[in-house]
């Protein structure tokens, strides 16, 4: 049928404590698409994308990343960041380290990969995320934008096959927010799957394969960004697109 | 009492059986003294506790007068007594201030001094442990808005008014954490009374142990009973934190 | 939930739940000037109010025992380094056994901690005078353990607590999100703990380890008490040699802590600046 499906996720239900806040989920992200993923605070989107990255256990339902099951209590983890990248709100850049190191650190203690082979690539990454220059700059001599930047070139030195970003312009300025984008759409031009938990509607316009609607919860509504924004079928999704468009 | 005559029993068993010693368990004479030392550490305990408060409460006071020389006086209590050694107070107080007080004779006809050195411990304790308070209370005061200051005053209440219903409760929630620190470290402090004969607990101890040989034994029982006492204590104290706590009014 | 108008405003610093719990000692030059005149002060009173035959200044007398004061005070400050030294590697581990993820370990570290915290130091001190050894035997050599050695070891145990808790409560201070990024990078637990969170804790726990020592060695006076021969207990034999005169109390006393704030002070002043600025930068 169509390209393999990279990431199934079935019928998931997380809990904290005695709230649910994920109550069955399931949905599916072929290999090459961009799926985002979005819907008001509390719907449970941060969690999604933290208990497909084992940051988040879970105890009900399967997530599957490249045929690895994501809930397996033998699960290597180490094995499932191998293939999964993530980039957060806050950056979460090493503030200790130079731009260049935090891109540099990963693959060489993690991945054990020879020092000058990771330097070269590293520099090819900051320059691809248009940072030439910034390589010895500490992350808090940098703009908000470009600290972002450099933690998605940090997690493309580990090689992923997936990038899930978690509301990645969130925190940034409006005039800094266009730069990240740049930087993700081209990735998803090159064929890079992404999932994007996103506030971002003209982004998920345009990039999208695939928009999914959350609220409280579950998907109320999915569908690729053509139909989804100009004809959305639920009054849920009607009521919240009325607000954000 | 049986139960105590089978404790008696059971320790001084102990005791020949396996040398393990607790004197004041089994022995009459040890237990008295022992139970008087304790009896005198939480009567240090207490009274430091609630007069250190009480100066906390009227230096935070007199901090915020509108006259210079009271807050001067204040500042130069408060620097003195926080960065000073608590043993050196001590003896400040035992020997210096004593020897200008006059003396008085006993019923032998003996000089005795003016004010016991149990006396001379708590006043010492109240000082060092009030000296804290006062700059705990002051910040716990200044945590206040001043418009809630003034929408009282705008009501009609007078300095004093607005610090005891107003000021008070709202600072008090704001510095229980750092009090009840405070207060721990006084409880632990009050062994310094056995610098100056204070028969408390370790003085007693000290007794009991050069008598009988049995350090390590004394030293277990002090250290269950010291260590209980800060348990106690901060148990009460977060006991009340949790009746005091206000919604939205949290740290 | 934030408002433009806060019910209460930031809480100031003997407020905040600081590392270590210990209040923060806070020295001005001020302090040495009062003690400065403190000693000038009483001793021309002490010399107006003796004036007779035998009126040898008070001044004179705080110079002549001067050298003696110093030497004691200089054990002081051997036992503060000492204690300071052994406690802060020890805490170093038992800090790390509290942050450690194995619970039977972390409850262990917790009950030690919890124990030397609220243990009080001058019982601590007795324990080690009464247990310790006159000499320990190593081999065909003996070791001698003098009462200030003895001091040494008792007053490191409520250290090794306070430089756990530090601990402790620099690697919390961290932002979560630290450990979420390492995490997501594939690195191991440990190479989160040792690569990225401790070198950015150990800075901000500079601030209350540098004011422990300063209470560390205010503290060992303590060490009087249980017959070391350090300033304090010196200064009373001073006082007993010059006949147990009331007037020279103050002076000598305040002589002695002179000596505590000029070594204390340049520790207490580098600790707020220290302190002021990880706090503006966070």
């Amino acid at each position: 049928m169509a390209p393999q499906p990279l990431v199934v996720i079935d019928n998931l239900h997380k809990s904290f404590g005695h709230v649910e806040v994920i109550k069955g989920v399931s949905m599916t992200v072929a290999k090459g698409e961009v799926a985002c993923i979005i819907g008001p605070s509390g719907s449970g989107k941060s969690t999604l994308i933290r208990c497909v990255n084992a940051l988040v256990p879970f105890e009900v339902g399967s997530i599957k990343v490249l045929g690895i099951e994501v809930n397996d209590p033998k699960l290597d983890k180490l094995k499932l960041r191998k293939h999964v990248g993530m980039v957060f709100q806050q950056y979460n850049l090493f503030p200790h380290r130079t731009a260049l190191q935090n891109v540099m650190m990963a693959p060489i203690q993690v991945l054990k990969r020879p020092k000058k082979e990771v330097e070269a690539e590293a520099y090819a990454l900051l320059k691809k995320v248009r940072l030439e220059g910034k390589e010895h700059s500490y992350p808090g001599e940098l703009s908000g934008g470009q600290q972002q930047r450099v933690a998605i070139a940090r997690s493309l030195a580990m090689k992923p096959d997936l990038m899930l970003f978690d509301e990645v312009t969130a925190a940034l300025d409006p005039e800094t927010v266009g730069e990240v984008l740049l930087t993700i759409r081209q990735l998803a031009e090159e064929g890079m799957t992404c999932i994007l938990v996103t506030h971002e509607m003209g982004f998920a316009r345009e990039v999208a394969n695939e928009v999914y609607f959350t609220d409280k919860g579950v998907i109320v509504e999915q569908g690729p960004p053509s139909e989804f924004f100009s004809a959305p079928r639920d009054p849920r999704t009607k009521a919240f697109l009325s607000q954000i468009l | 009492m049986t139960l105590g005559h089978d404790l008696t029993a059971w320790f001084s068993h102990l005791n020949e059986t396996t040398g393990v010693n607790f004197t004041i368990v089994y022995d009459s004479y040890d237990r008295a003294r022992f139970l008087n030392g304790l009896w005198l550490t939480l009567m240090i305990s207490g009274v430091t506790i609630a007069g250190s408060v009480l100066v906390g409460i009227v230096g935070a006071w007199g901090q915020m007068s509108r006259l210079r020389w009271v807050r001067g006086i204040v500042a130069c209590y408060v620097e003195f007594f926080r960065n000073t050694p608590p043993l050196v107070q001590m003896y400040f107080f035992y020997f210096g201030l004593s020897a200008l007080l006059p003396g008085t004779r006993n019923s032998l006809g003996f000089e005795k001094p003016l004010i016991n050195g149990f006396t001379w411990a708590c006043l010492s304790l109240i000082c060092f442990a009030g000296s804290f308070n006062v700059e705990i209370f002051r910040s716990g005061i200044e945590a206040i808005p001043s418009a809630t200051t003034e929408a009282a005053e705008s009501l009609g209440f007078t300095r004093l008014q607005t610090y005891v219903h107003v000021i008070l409760p709202l600072a008090l929630r704001v510095c229980l954490p750092a009090l009840t620190n405070n207060l721990v470290n006084l409880v632990k402090t009050t062994t310094l009374a056995y610098a100056i004969a204070v028969p408390e607990l370790l003085y007693v101890s000290n007794q009991i142990w050069s008598d009988n040989e049995n350090v390590p034994e004394m030293m277990l029982v002090l250290f269950v009973i010291y260590i209980a006492l800060v348990g106690i204590l901060v148990f009460a104290m977060h006991a009340w934190e949790r009746a005091l706590r206000r919604p939205g009014l949290g740290t | 939930m934030s408002s433009k108008f806060p019910v209460i405003l930031p809480l100031g610093a003997p407020l905040r739940r600081q590392a270590g719990g210990l209040p923060t000692l806070r020295l001005a030059p001020w302090h040495g000037v009062a003690l400065a005149s403190i000693i000038l002060l009483s001793s021309a009173a002490a010399n107006a109010a003796t004036g007779g035959p035998i009126h040898a200044s008070v001044l004179a007398i705080l110079a002549r025992w001067t050298p003696l004061l110093l030497r004691g005070f200089g054990l002081n400050i051997l036992i503060s380094f000492l204690s300071m030294a052994i406690g802060t590697v020890l805490g170093a581990f038992l800090g790390l056994g509290l942050i450690t993820p194995s619970r039977p370990l972390r409850g262990a570290s917790w009950a030690i901690t919890q124990f030397f915290r609220n243990a009080p130091w001058l019982v601590l001190l007795f324990f080690m005078i009464f247990l310790l050894p006159f000499h320990i035997h190593v081999g065909t050599v003996t070791i001698n353990l003098p009462s200030w050695l003895k001091a040494v070891i008792g007053l490191a145990l409520p250290v090794m607590a306070n430089v756990a808790e530090i601990v402790r409560g620099g690697v919390r201070s961290i932002h979560p999100g630290q450990w979420e990024a390492a995490e997501s990078l594939g690195f191991t637990r440990r190479q989160q703990l040792w690569l990225i969170i401790l070198p950015q804790s150990v800075k901000r726990m500079l601030p209350p380890w540098m004011n422990l020592y300063a209470i560390l060695t205010t503290s060992t006076t303590l060490a009087s008490i249980v017959g070391v021969n350090e300033v304090v207990s010196l200064a009373g034999q001073v006082l007993a040699a010059e006949g147990s005169k009331p007037y020279l109390l103050a002076p000598i006393y305040a002589y002695v802590l002179l000596m505590f704030f000029v070594y204390t002070y340049p520790i207490a002043w580098a600790t707020q600046r220290l302190e002021r600025r990880y706090h503006v930068r966070n």
